[in-house]
């Protein structure tokens, strides 16, 4: 009886806990959705903020907010990516190495309020760029960091030896044998996780806080040295700050819509990367 | 040293990984165009050998390695040697076949590209290196297909396609088949043999058939020496040591 019982309960365990936590993905979009559809229009996402942001368009939020993940990607990736080429092809294993990648692993728990607080000594302050685009940009790329380099050295060292010693038998060198063939085969890897962590960061608010964000600004942001306005700011203006919160519901509804469907892009557009490059294998 | 009849050699060789040492004062010459086989027991050493001829310790920062190899008049661990340059003399087939994630074609013209062959050649280098392993009636038409989607046996085919394009002196086949079916065993066996008539071959192989069927010598190592080395045809029949004759009746291994 017992031996018949236990796979049954094993198995039901694990279809509940799989189950809640769709049921609670599926509650969250039902909400936004039914709360939030009826706020989108082409004119919401065209248009600039009127009337104190009871009514008109989010326009400078969204270009704000992409933007921003632009600057963020242009930032962390490059060094990001080789600082885990150098970490895991070429570092020697040793009390430093293990020094600097805990240290990188302790980073990516630092609370993001902190990367705020620190963006604003450094660059908005210290570097003298003021409160920006650019500022908060440096910033969220100094956020993703060390996300982009643990996923980055986790996709590198699934490439197994036989792979570089393939490359390193017909001549290449160790920097011939990384470029030509250790990153293309580490690449749907590497992308999975630099979209998603740029996705994550595209949602943060706490690191543009101090650092560029506005509530409002009268043009599509766009400048680098200027503040500007974006969707995961805006959505908590809405929500918690404003004089008029009841009647702004449905625009903070639909403002969390849009974000949502920004990082699904994001995320449909590392899926379809994923998938051409699998192709080519 | 400038012996004909020695093409490559280890003379002295010990090696350790940290503190284990896994060679012993190994000294061994391979004659050119011979395929030899090095046999012996699982940890005997014989891949640490083997890819210490081309230098593939290179990366293993806790490999230590003594005494000489050379390849004709070359030492092959003389200060300031280019390693690329003495990989393209020594090449290499890996005990999993290890093919670019490329195309068939990039997978060979790589290797050229890299070492500056010049670009009107590559097409005919490759058709050849294709044609002379054996792989060409399968893949001629479908050149720019993933090499990934390749039977295994084709697959390494492939990469001693890639090795023999870059027309190295020496290669060294690390258990190329060790993946394989009998079949496709069979072809690479067969393919091995044709080669040696341009190519010095070493061996490493489990199978003391395969080593049989396609090996001049037999090198026969345990524990990290070399026990016993001779023709294969002797060897195999009249086994001088004790532990040689062990091995190659099956009694251990």
């Amino acid at each position: 009886m017992r031996k018949k019982l236990t796979p049954l309960l094993e198995w039901g365990t694990l279809l509940i806990t799989t189950g809640l936590v769709c049921f609670f993905l599926v509650v969250i979009l039902w909400d936004l959705v039914s709360k939030g559809a009826s706020s989108l229009s082409w004119n919401f996402v065209s248009s600039l903020p009127t009337q104190g942001m009871t009514s008109g368009g989010i326009l400078p939020a969204i270009t704000g907010t992409v933007l921003l993940t632009m600057i963020t990607a242009l930032v962390a990736a490059p060094f990001g990516v080789s600082c885990a080429i150098y970490l895991n092809e070429y570092a020697a294993d040793n009390w430093l190495t293990r020094l600097i990648r805990a240290s990188i692993r302790n980073l990516a728990g630092v609370p993001s309020i902190i990367y705020g607080l620190f963006g604003l000594a450094l660059f908005v302050q210290g570097l003298q760029m003021g409160t920006s685009l650019l500022s908060a940009g440096l910033t969220l790329g100094l956020l993703s960091l060390p996300y982009i380099i643990i996923t980055t050295e986790e996709a590198l060292r699934r490439i197994p030896a036989s792979t570089r010693e393939a490359a390193l038998a017909v001549g290449a060198t160790q920097f011939e044998s990384i470029r030509d063939v250790v990153v293309p085969s580490a690449m749907p890897g590497m992308l999975t996780g630099l979209v998603l962590t740029l996705s994550r960061a595209a949602g943060e608010t706490a690191p543009i806080l101090f650092t560029g964000v506005a509530f409002y600004i009268n043009n599509p942001s766009g400048y680098l040295n200027q503040e500007f306005m974006a969707l995961p700011y805006h959505l908590y203006m809405l929500s918690t700050q404003h004089q008029a919160i009841e009647a702004v519901r449905p625009l903070a509804y639909g403002t969390a819509l849009v974000l949502l469907i920004v990082v699904f892009l994001l995320n449909l557009t590392a899926f379809y990367i994923r998938y051409k490059y699998s192709k080519n294998e | 040293m400038s012996n004909d009849l020695v093409k490559l050699s280890a003379k002295g060789v010990n090696l350790w990984f940290g503190n284990k040492q896994v060679l012993k004062n190994i000294s061994v010459d391979f004659e050119p165009n011979k395929v030899t086989a090095l046999i012996g027991p699982s940890g005997c050493g014989k891949s640490t050998l083997l890819r210490a001829f081309n230098r593939m310790h290179d990366l293993s920062p806790d490999a230590r390695i003594e005494g000489k190899f050379m390849l004709e008049n070359q030492d092959l661990y003389e200060k300031g040697l280019s390693v690329t340059q003495l990989r393209r003399r020594i090449g290499m087939v890996f005990q999993k076949a290890n093919p670019f994630p490329k195309s068939i074609y990039e997978n060979i013209n790589y290797g050229l590209k890299i070492n500056d062959i010049p670009k009107a050649e590559r097409p005919g280098i490759i058709e050849n290196a294709l044609r002379e392993s054996y792989i060409w009636e399968e893949v001629k038409d479908e050149l720019e297909k993933p090499a990934t989607r390749l039977s295994g046996g084709q697959q390494q085919r492939l990469c001693i396609a890639r090795t023999v394009a870059l027309r190295p002196e020496v290669i060294l086949m690390d258990e190329p088949c060790s993946a394989l079916d009998p079949l496709s065993t069979l072809k690479i066996e067969e393919l091995i043999v044709k080669l040696k008539k341009d190519f010095t071959i070493v061996i490493v192989t489990h199978n003391m058939q395969q080593a049989q069927r396609v090996a001049d010598k037999t090198v026969f190592m345990y524990l990290g020496e070399i026990i016993e080395e001779g023709q294969t045809k002797d060897m195999f029949a009249n086994p001088k040591n004790e532990l040689t004759a062990n091995y190659v009746k099956g009694h251990f291994g």
